[in-house]
Order: C-alpha cells, then sequence, then structure tokens
C-alpha cells in the first residue's frame, strides 16, 4: 500500500481522503496497543522528535509525548518561555539548532497562522503542524473525526455541527476542512460576530438559533470562547452568550433525539457546555483524549517512514 | 521467469493433517498450549491447522490467536513505503503457556524475530514452538529454526516462493517461481 501523500502535517487542506483513511486504519491498530497491558512498540526506536511548545498546551502536548513515547522515539520538549526565543532568536534560527543536534521531526504549536508552513519551507525535517494560532489543528481535527467514526460508524452523510468561536477556532477550520473530505455535512452556529463571513465557501452553512441547529444535528461539537484571541468585545457578556449558545440539560432535552456531544477541550463549564452535560453519557470528551493519542502516533508512525535513515 | 509446482492440494492436505498429528503428538489436549498464526500470510495455515487440532483431540475450547508484528519489524524506514499493520486478535495472556506460532513460509528469519518481540508483549511463555509450512533452508540470515516442518526447499535468494489457498480464491498449491 502507498504512504500519505505528503510528507509534513501542516494541515487538513493538505490532505487527501485516502490520506485521512489510511490514518484512521492505522489508528485502529495503535488503539488496539494503548489498551493491552504492554502499550509500548519499537516502531520509531531510531527516531528523534522535539516538541516545540510556542503556545500553553495540555492535552495536545501530552498526547503527543505520550504517542512518541509509545512509539519508542527519543523526544526533546522545549517551550517558548523558557527558551532562547526570549532573547530574540528566530523561529529558523531556534529550529535550525535543535535540527544540528540530529532531530528528525519537528512538532509545533505556534500563536502565528502559517507558523509550520513557513518553518517547512525553510528547514529540511518534517514538520507536523500542533496548532498554529487561528489558523489549523489538524491533529484534533483527525481524532475529532476518528471518534465520531468509531461512535457512528462512519462519516459519510453524517449531520455535523460546531458551536462558538468559529472566527477564532483552527479546531473549527481543520475540522470542516476535514469533515467535508470524509463526505459529513457541517453546519456552524454561534453569534454571528463569531461566524466568519465567507465561512459557506468552506462548504459550511450557518444557523444563528442554537436549538434549531441541535435539531438538525447528529454530532454537535462544543468549543471555547478563545478570549485570548480576541481584540475586542464580540458579544455583551459571557452571561448572555451562554444563555443563547451554551448547551445545557434543558435544551438537550427539549430537541427529542439523542445526539453525540463533543468538546476538543479545555472546557469552560457552564459557558458553552454545562457539567451535567459534558458528563452525561451522551458525550464522548473523554473518548476523544484517548483516541487523540492513538491518533498521532498514526501520524508519526505514517510520517516517520519518510524519514531518511 | 520460471514457475514449478512444489505442493498440490493433495500433498498439502496430507502434509496439513501429518503437522497435525505431530503437534497433538507432543501437546496432547493443548489444555495449556495456545496456537497463534502470524499475520498476514500465516494465517490460513493456522485455521486449517486449528480446526485439525479441534477434530483430533476434541478439544474444542483450544487457545487460538492471530499476532502481528508490523511495528516490531526492522525494516521500518528502509523501504519506500511504510509498512502497513494488520489486525492482532489474541484475547488471552501467553504468560506460562506453551505457545506454537504458525506460518507459511520461513525464510530469512526476520518476521519470526519480530513475532517473538510481540509476542513477549503478552507475556513470557513456558515455550514457545514454530511450525512452517515451508522452510527455504539455507537463506538464513538468524538464528532461528522451525522445530515443525511441512516440506523443506532449497531455493535461492532472488527465488519467490507463492502459497496460494482456497480461501483467496485459488486451488490450494504452492509454486516457487525463479527468475532467470
Amino acid at each position: 500500500m502507498e504512504g500519505l501523500s505528503t510528507r509534513h502535517l501542516l494541515g487538513i487542506k493538505d490532505l487527501k481522503e485516502q490520506d485521512i483513511q489510511l490514518i484512521f486504519e492505522t489508528s485502529d491498530n495503535f488503539k488496539q496497543i494503548i489498551n493491552r497491558s504492554i502499550k509500548k512498540v519499537p516502531s520509531l526506536r531510531d527516531v528523534t522528535i522535539a516538541n516545540i511548545f510556542f503556545e500553553n498546551s495540555t492535552r495536545t502536548r501530552i498526547s503527543f509525548e505520550l504517542a512518541e513515547k509509545r512509539l519508542s522515539a527519543d523526544i526533546v520538549n522545549f517551550s517558548a518561555s523558557s527558551s532562547s526565543v526570549s532573547k530574540g532568536e528566530t523561529l529558523i534560527d531556534t529550529v535550525n539548532n535543535i535540527l544540528a543536534m540530529k532531530v528528525d521531526m519537528v512538532v509545533m504549536r505556534h500563536p502565528a497562522p502559517g507558523a509550520c508552513i513557513f518553518l517547512a519551507k525553510n528547514v529540511k525535517s518534517q514538520i507536523i503542524n500542533a496548532g498554529d494560532g487561528t489558523h489549523e489543528h489538524p491533529t484534533q481535527a483527525l481524532l475529532d473525526a476518528y471518534s465520531i467514526r468509531e461512535k457512528l460508524g462512519g462519516l459519510a452523510g453524517k449531520k455535523i455541527l460546531i458551536v462558538g468561536d468559529i472566527l477564532h477556532s483552527r479546531v473549527a477550520l481543520s475540522n470542516i476542512l476535514c469533515l467535508k473530505k470524509l463526505g459529513a455535512e457541517v453546519k456552524v452556529c454561534g453569534p454571528p460576530t463569531l461566524i466568519p463571513k465567507f465561512i459557506s465557501t468552506l462548504g459550511a452553512t450557518v444557523e444563528y438559533d442554537l436549538k434549531k441547529a441541535l435539531a438538525w444535528c447528529d454530532v454537535a461539537n462544543m468549543l471555547r470562547i478563545q478570549h485570548e484571541r480576541q481584540d475586542f468585545k464580540y458579544f455583551p457578556s459571557l452571561r448572555e452568550y451562554s444563555m443563547q449558545y451554551g448547551l445545557t440539560l434543558d435544551v438537550l432535552k427539549a430537541i427529542g433525539k439523542e445526539i453525540v456531544i463533543m468538546h476538543p477541550g479545555p472546557i469552560n463549564r457552564g459557558v458553552e457546555i454545562t457539567s451535567e452535560v459534558a458528563d452525561s453519557g451522551q458525550a464522548i470528551i473523554l473518548e476523544q483524549v484517548e483516541n487523540g493519542v492513538a491518533v498521532r502516533m498514526a501520524v508519526l508512525y505514517l510520517l516517520a517512514a519518510q524519514v531518511e535513515s | 521467469m520460471q514457475r514449478r509446482q512444489i505442493l498440490d492440494a493433495h500433498k498439502l492436505s496430507i502434509i496439513l493433517q501429518r503437522l497435525a498429528l505431530e503437534i497433538a503428538e507432543n501437546h496432547g489436549h493443548f489444555q495449556n498450549t495456545a496456537i497463534i498464526g502470524l499475520q498476514p500470510r500465516g494465517i490460513i495455515v493456522a485455521r486449517r491447522l486449528y480446526q485439525k487440532l479441534k477434530e483430533i483431540t476434541g478439544n474444542e475450547n483450544i487457545k487460538f490467536g492471530e499476532l502481528d508484528s508490523t511495528f516490531y519489524r526492522d525494516d521500518f524506514r528502509r523501504g519506500s513505503s511504510p509498512l502497513v499493520p494488520n489486525s492482532i486478535k489474541l484475547d488471552f495472556i501467553v504468560e506460562d503457556k506453551k505457545v506454537i506460532l504458525i506460518d507459511d513460509v520461513l525464510y530469512t528469519g526476520r518476521s519470526v524475530r519480530s513475532a517473538l518481540n510481540a509476542l513477549a508483549d503478552f507475556g513470557r511463555p513456558l515455550k514457545t514452538e514454530l511450525l512452517v509450512l515451508i522452510d527455504r533452508v539455507h537463506n538464513r540470515e538468524l538464528p532461528i529454526e522451525p522445530n515443525y516442518v511441512g516440506e523443506k526447499i532449497d531455493t535461492r535468494a532472488h527465488d519467490k516462493v507463492e502459497v496460494l489457498w482456497k480461501e483467496n480464491g485459488a486451488k490450494d498449491e504452492v509454486w516457487i517461481i525463479t527468475k532467470n
């Protein structure tokens, strides 16, 4: 079988549908492995990976680190706050210095959209995007789609709703691209100020009324308000946002059918989703986290096949 | 390119019967022995033997598994495309059990080496044996020898041995393909 059609994972935009299917099939094997008592395989024992995080992260970082460790890769971790970046070093210099120490792959999170694309053009190593500003977060989209596939048996024809701060969300963009490639229908919902103007060009429809949108969907992915990326007030108050767009048990009961609830984390309980809903049987939030390790193992494994030995 | 038949369906079925009797002789009623086929091509041999052993021993509960060792192979990143894994079906721990690993063709011994490593992640077997349908003697790159052999054949390194099965829509046959 052929491998992935790309050398880097910069965004879902560059992936073909068969790339995504190959990642899913490989993830099935890794999910089996991380659920047995010895959770480790030696595949990447001669590969060194640097995790470079210029932005805060808990889940993604731990998930990548575990995925790398379970593939037996050697890893180095780097966060911007404790590095020479604060002394004025450029991104290319920083990364090239790390690569000079014989690192094969770089996992990077960066606040600037396109930072990974820039890096891929300027350094030799393979780059995996762990989130670049408001642009893309490809592994999150892959694990979200994988979790839906696992729960509903497939993506084709499924109706997926994404609620919240679509404007600032890289998860939303990557998810829309990924879900459309797999044949799902996608609708976004949120306050008009947080819905990008040309979202329909990606093939997603828009609904401003949460109840109508929920009644339409099979799966609702609830996103967090990205306060750290908002340059001014997009809505009057969090309380008002939560009254209009927060997912509560009452709203969920009112739609009269069972839907799957997802959240990429971190959750702001009581804002976009209440605790009762987040902890209910319909939520697959922790399954998403578990699948994240398997999907990242698959991505690393498939890309590592292209590392020159 | 020359194709030469080594085994036909009749000869193959006699060999499988003989192999089943041989392991039954050594393992009695399979109270503590597990049969494990190696993915991808050892699976059919293993399934055939498993059926025969159930008939021979009368034990319907023989432990049976399918092991994939893709992630343990030593040629990852040395070919042009990634190694594609197969599924593992092993719902028991091999700790303190006797294990018979089953593959179709033993050649360099490298895939058996990776299978032994993969097996170690499911516990420490009391004893591990190896059964192969075809042993390509004189081609080993590792010190690995089978305990049970269907047919020994002498091949050159660039020859190919092809094992065909009814289950895959062919006739039960073994061929050797020689490049001129």
